[in-house]
């Protein structure tokens, strides 16, 4: 870990400007994935914004619209067990439990969460080339031990996942990114536009700025119906997704569902959901049409159709 | 034998060359003071920015007891509690904890007076080499809040309703602490008996 | 003391300490972070030498080749850096005893991760932030790494496991013919995957210079061999250098030698001036060190209708670098099961991959998983239960000897009590039949076989003014309950109560003992106490008149005719003594047994396997605890469960390197993972192993675990899948169609 200087600001505007200002300043809240990385150098900061003093950052309330804003700052332990969101918005509640483990859920917080960078295990060996590490290196993982990594949305430069499962069920919600940008304004991403897929640029995971700062998510008015989260995964807990699947079925078989575990973003195509009372392999042949897997994770096709099946049987029963 | 195009990038860099642009240098790192309570005692420290909350106990305050096994937040050793809540000290910087309660293994009972929970793992036989044993215990004692003020699981089959004192919840809330020995049957009886007393 | 004859009735034997359930004598210091591991021996209360810097270790960034050169400069230039050793300054050190690999020196890379230098500092984070500011340039050579492709040209191994010798190869009667006329035949092929030891202490070593002598406190599990080694490594005379590792963090075989941690820290040492502390960092150990190397192995069985085994072939084929060992997969085939025609050989495939060496069970970890898969698919093509088919194929001599029995041999016992503790007769033997909602459910069982193993130890014990008892040796506690079993020995011997006891391990001042590897720790070091033991009760009889041959030392008195005396009548006494053996291992094949019950679920739409249930029924002598005896099994039965269904390290057969080199890669069970546990101990104490009568059980846990959960997973899905681990993938597309 190289030295850096480490700073604490008051608002969300004060961080902003001196994250902005400071090519080599990052934002620092829970520090979960900031941390790891720091350690090992893939991140190498020379300065870091706390953010946690932050006044507003950490509640959660109703929205006018009648939906829900989550501060930046909510933990994800907190934002969990939220009452609720535990009623309206179990599929979130369900895809945060199911990640990590509960001390790492006590730091995490919402907007920090959304950052979290991937587990391919190329980026994490700063010795092999990685495009997302270091660009122009190329993709160590293409032709490697790429069992974990995406099936769709990839590109030459870069097969990585994004590995959280909060921000699938966040996309199956159809939430909404609020910044503040360096200078002062604030904007809105919805959900589906915020993580961009790796392209020629896998190095960038989001479409934030530096200097922008993540004040809040929201999420729109209730969609009633069911809500699952499943995730597959090697080992019973504290594991990544191979594949996971946020759903929310209505009781005449429509909903929404997006995948995680399968790409570079949470990955959802409303077109598909149509194909929802049809069953799980109607759907899955639209959603992963243009998947090109490699030969370790080709079962993930498969998997994701299979999981979506048993959610549907769960919804029906 | 390199074969494919994972041998003609490889190629494009040499392995192990690491920096990309240097920093660091002769500069002195910048230290930052900090203070918090440890196990009720003030602690006040000035540390080199990059220390760890683990570390910073571990190496600055003797305080041994919260162990390294990872240092990424892998395996749950490190686990201590902050204003009663567990994290992984391991990835949180001291500076972060400015006047925080931290509680550590050694603020729960000393051998000649143990904690309730570490006298039910002695009993359980819920340890072997002992070394993920205080993050195994202090995850254990914050496990047992966090079910009674109702923090859902992932295996709670209705998340809205409270959460109970089963062995299933135990092993899903104490999966972010691994043994490698092997003790988690025996840790299991040993929480079950601390959480029914 | 030489253990020539099977032992009689002895002071052990009355079993009112030794024997019983007894909690740790360590577990206060374990529960409240108190016991001192390696690198936590530093500062006012805990330090063990003062001025102690940090060292960092760097790794190689290349799997095969040479560093071309190395730029220091910067690293030197850092804050708080007080030197740096670079492999280039550094003549190639020695291999340590029982490893391959080179630990330091020289340009050339043999494998990925090799330690290239090590940066001392002030601080850690000075250490850490200097050893990534070394910039190498590398020279990269071609590496060997995949093995499916080296296997066609693999060796067999000599007797040793070694490409030295003769190849070595068994074969009793004519298995080839046999096996051609058998009625009933199985012929597959099988994998197992590279495993880690993955314990949660990593390698850390604090070194610190006397003029010629060397301390090191280590976390290390043979104290004698280790001394020896270093000593090999460092070009020094073995009095010249201490080790002191009184708590391990786990080892598993790991731990067996010294590793990069203990070299750089001394070499760090001497070129500051100062003690150097060093902890390996966690995506350094994978690599770095020692690994379970993965097997490919071919089984060929023919039998009979009714279950005989007429045929027996088990191979393996393992890699390792140059000079390296065969992964001893077929080990227990030799003595298993009785089949008049049998060929067991081992292949070596020379690699370039990070070592290959002792995890474990060597050997049977792996050799169990496959052979007991391969007799469970037997077991259905001959319609038979698996639980009968291994009881008509017991045998109770050595079936390449058969003048030489087994000393104690209750395998047909273990797996009928285990089939009826578990509810055996309710499997359906048909596969793909059980449901349970969403879940298909099934059951399966396989043997647990591991060799006991008689090795010389010795200790010292100590009567104190007061009464009290000091044991002292270079034993080691991994976890294993070492401290306690020993306490239990001398307390039973003397006729004291626990708590007068205090054991110190780890210290190779003391005297050398048997070590802790091949779940030989518990039994041998037991023994040379009880030696010491022995020793120090003829030296209190003499001294307080007695006639030492029928003294009885019973609640803190010595008794002999109608006189007695306190203990403490006797005044400070010392006796040290070791225990040696004769060859009633040669006589008598000394082995221990299990059956293991295991119960799985599979869910029909993801295939993820969730276990359910386990038990494991086990024969290993007298259980000296069974508290901590039990604790070794439910471990080795979880670590049965990692390599079952999740452990693997990921190979990167064009880098060289295991890629998932972290513990959020190399997933290992966690609590989710592993549901109640039940062990039983059957009550066979072996008068030929030693004068406990007692042999271990750290490594019968693990052995045939594996094999259980698959043959439950097969009677779960009806899909038999022979590479290990059993990943959902592997199965899911041939479970029931869902979508």
């Amino acid at each position: 870990m190289r030295p850096f200087t480490y700073q604490r600001v008051a608002t969300a505007a004060e961080a902003a400007a001196a994250v902005a200002g400071n090519p080599g300043a990052k934002f620092l809240a829970g520090g979960t994935n900031l941390l790891d990385l720091m350690k090992l150098e893939i991140e190498r900061p020379a300065h870091l914004v706390d953010v946690q003093d932050i006044e507003g950052l950490g509640t959660i309330e109703q929205a006018e619209d009648g939906g829900l804003r989550i501060g930046a700052l909510v933990t994800n332990t907190t934002l969990a067990a939220n009452e609720r969101v535990r009623r309206d918005y179990g599929v979130l509640t369900r895809a945060i439990v199911a990640g990590a483990s509960g001390q790492l859920r006590n730091k995490a917080t919402t907007a920090g969460n959304l950052l979290q960078r991937t587990r391919c295990p190329y980026f994490y060996d700063p010795n092999l080339p990685c495009n997302k590490r270091n660009p122009g290196s190329g993709c160590a993982a293409l032709e490697g031990y790429s069992r974990q990594l995406a099936v769709i949305g990839s590109s030459d430069k870069c097969i990585a996942t994004y590995p959280g499962d909060m921000a699938i069920a966040m996309r199956v919600l159809d939430a909404t990114v609020e910044t503040v940008q360096p200078d002062g304004t604030t904007r809105a991403i919805p959900f589906a536009e915020f993580h961009r897929l790796p392209g020629d640029e896998p190095e960038r995971d989001n479409v934030l700025a530096h200097g922008e700062l993540i004040t809040a998510v929201t999420l729109p008015r209730p969609l009633g119906g069911k809500h699952f989260y499943q995730k597959v995964r090697d080992r019973a807990s504290y594991a990544y997704a191979l594949v996971s699947v946020a759903a929310v079925i209505q009781p005449d078989g429509t909903g929404r569902v997006a995948f995680g575990g399968v790409a570079h973003k949470p990955w959802r195509v409303e077109a598909a959901e149509a194909a929802l009372p049809q069953g799980a392999a109607a759907v899955t042949a639209q959603v992963f049409a243009d998947a090109r897997p490699t030969e370790h994770n080709r079962f993930k096709l498969p998997l994701a159709t299979r999981a979506l099946a048993g959610v549907l049987a769960e919804a029906k029963g | 034998m390199l074969a494919g195009s994972g041998a003609a990038v490889a190629l494009t860099q040499a392995p192990g060359v690491q920096a990309q642009g240097s920093s660091g240098g002769a500069a002195t790192p910048p230290t930052m003071p900090v203070s918090f309570t440890v196990n009720g005692k003030e602690a006040e420290l000035t540390l080199d920015t990059r220390v760890t909350l683990l570390d910073a106990l571990r190496e600055h305050l003797e305080l041994t007891g919260s162990k390294k096994g990872c240092d990424h937040g892998q395996c749950g050793a490190c686990t201590v509690m902050v204003n009663g809540t567990r994290i992984n000290s391991c990835l949180s910087l001291a500076v972060q904890h400015q006047g925080d309660e931290i509680t550590t293994i050694e603020g729960l009972g000393t051998p000649d007076n143990l904690h309730p929970m570490q006298a039910a793992f002695v009993k359980h036989d819920g340890y072997q080499c002992g070394y993920c044993t205080p993050g195994q215990i202090c995850s254990a004692v914050a496990t047992l809040a966090e079910i009674r003020a109702g923090i859902p699981s992932h295996v709670q089959d209705d998340i809205t309703a409270a959460p109970a004192f089963s062995a299933a919840e135990l092993r899903e809330r104490m999966s972010g602490n691994i043994c490698r020995c092997g003790a988690y049957s025996n840790i299991v009886d040993a929480i079950t008996e601390v959480a029914g007393a | 003391m030489k253990f020539e004859q099977a032992a009689g009735t002895n002071p052990i034997d009355r079993q009112k300490i030794i024997g019983q359930p007894t909690s740790r004598i360590d577990g206060p210091l374990k529960t409240t972070g108190t016991a001192p591991y390696a690198h936590e021996r530093h500062g006012p209360n805990h330090g063990v030498v003062p001025n102690q810097s940090y060292g960092y270790i760097l790794g190689a960034g290349i799997a095969k080749g040479r560093v071309a050169s190395m730029d220091t400069q910067e690293a030197a230039r850092a804050p708080g850096v007080l030197g740096i050793v670079t492999t280039l300054e550094q003549e190639l050190l020695p291999p340590g005893q029982g490893i391959v690999a080179n630990i330091f020196g020289g340009a050339e890379i043999r494998h990925y991760h090799q330690a290239i230098a090590v940066v001392m500092a002030e601080t850690f984070e000075q250490a850490r932030a200097a050893a990534n500011m070394i910039r190498v340039d590398y020279d990269r050579a071609d590496g060997r790494f995949d093995l499916a492709t080296l296997a066609p040209q693999a060796r067999v191994a000599d007797e040793s496991g070694k490409l030295k010798g003769e190849p070595f190869k068994v074969e009793v009667g004519d298995f080839a013919g046999a096996f051609a006329e058998a009625p009933v035949t199985v012929d597959a092929t099988y994998t197992t995957a590279d495993e880690s030891h993955a314990m949660m202490e990593p390698f850390a070593s604090i070194a610190a210079w006397e003029g010629e002598k060397l301390t090191v406190w280590t976390s290390n599990q043979m104290i004698a061999w280790s001394k020896g080694s270093l000593a090999k490594m460092l070009g020094m005379k073995p009095e010249n250098v201490r080790l002191d590792s009184p708590f391990i963090g786990g080892g598993f075989g790991a731990k067996l030698w010294v590793r990069a941690d203990a070299v750089l820290a001394a070499l760090g040492a001497k070129k500051v001036g100062r003690p150097v502390r060093i902890a390996m960092q966690r995506p350094l150990v994978a690599n770095n060190t020692s690994h379970r190397p993965a097997t490919i192995q071919q089984v060929k069985l023919g039998a009979t209708p009714d279950g005989r085994l007429t045929a027996f072939h088990h191979s393996s084929t393992s890699g390792n670098l140059p000079g390296g060992d065969v992964e001893v997969a077929t080990q227990q085939s030799r003595l298993l099961y009785a089949a008049p025609n049998r060929e067991i050989f081992m292949k070596l495939a020379v690699n370039d991959l990070p070592e290959g060496n002792a995890m474990r069970a060597p050997g049977e970890a792996p050799g169990l998983m496959v052979l007991e898969m391969a007799m469970d698919e037997l077991a259905e093509k001959l319609g038979m239960d698996p639980v009968e088919l291994r009881i008509v194929n017991d045998t109770q001599v050595d079936p390449e000897k058969p003048e030489r029995p087994f000393s104690e041999r209750h395998l047909v016992e273990c797996l009928r009590r285990g089939a009826e503790e578990f509810g055996w007769n309710r499997r359906n033997p048909k596969p793909a039949q059980v449901r349970d909602g969403r879940w298909l459910v099934g059951m399966g069982m396989a043997t647990g076989f591991r060799n006991s193993m008689a090795t010389k130890s010795a200790a010292r014990v100590r009567l104190q003014r007061d009464g009290s008892l000091v044991v002292e040796t270079d034993m080691t506690d991994i976890g294993t309950g070492t401290y306690t079993i020993l306490a239990q020995t001398a307390a039973e011997m003397m006729g004291l109560p626990l708590d007068r006891v205090t054991v110190r391990l780890g210290d190779s001042d003391d005297p050398a003992s048997a070590g802790s590897g091949g779940q030989w720790g518990a039994a041998n070091s037991t023994s040379g106490v009880y030696a010491a033991c022995v020793k120090l009760r003829t030296a209190i009889a003499e001294k307080l008149g007695m006639d030492p041959t029928t003294a009885d030392f019973t609640d803190g008195e010595v008794r002999a005719g109608n006189r007695s005396a306190r203990l403490s009548d006797a005044g400070e006494l010392m006796a040290e003594d070791r225990i040696e053996f004769g060859d009633l291992d040669k006589q008598y094949q000394q082995s221990t047994f299990a059956g293991h019950f295991c119960e799985v679920a599979v869910d029909s739409y993801t295939g993820e396997v969730r276990v359910h249930r386990m038990l494991a029924v086990c024969e290993a002598g007298r259980i000296l605890n069974p508290v901590t005896a039990r604790s070794q099994v439910i471990g080795g039965m979880t670590m049965g469960v990692g390599s079952a269904l999740m452990e693997e390290l990921a190979v990167d057969t064009r880098f060289g390197l295991f890629v998932n080199h972290d513990l959020a890669g190399y997933e290992v069970p966690v609590h989710a993972d592993i549901p109640h546990q039940q062990v039983i101990f059957l009550d066979h104490p072996d008068d030929k192993a030693n004068p406990l009568k007692a042999k271990g059980v750290g490594e019968l846990g693990l052995c045939g675990v594996g094999a259980a959960v698959a043959n439950a997973i097969y009677n779960a899905t009806g899909v038999r899948v022979r590479d290990y681990p059993i990943t959902l993938d592997k199965h899911l597309e041939k479970l029931p169609q869902v979508a």
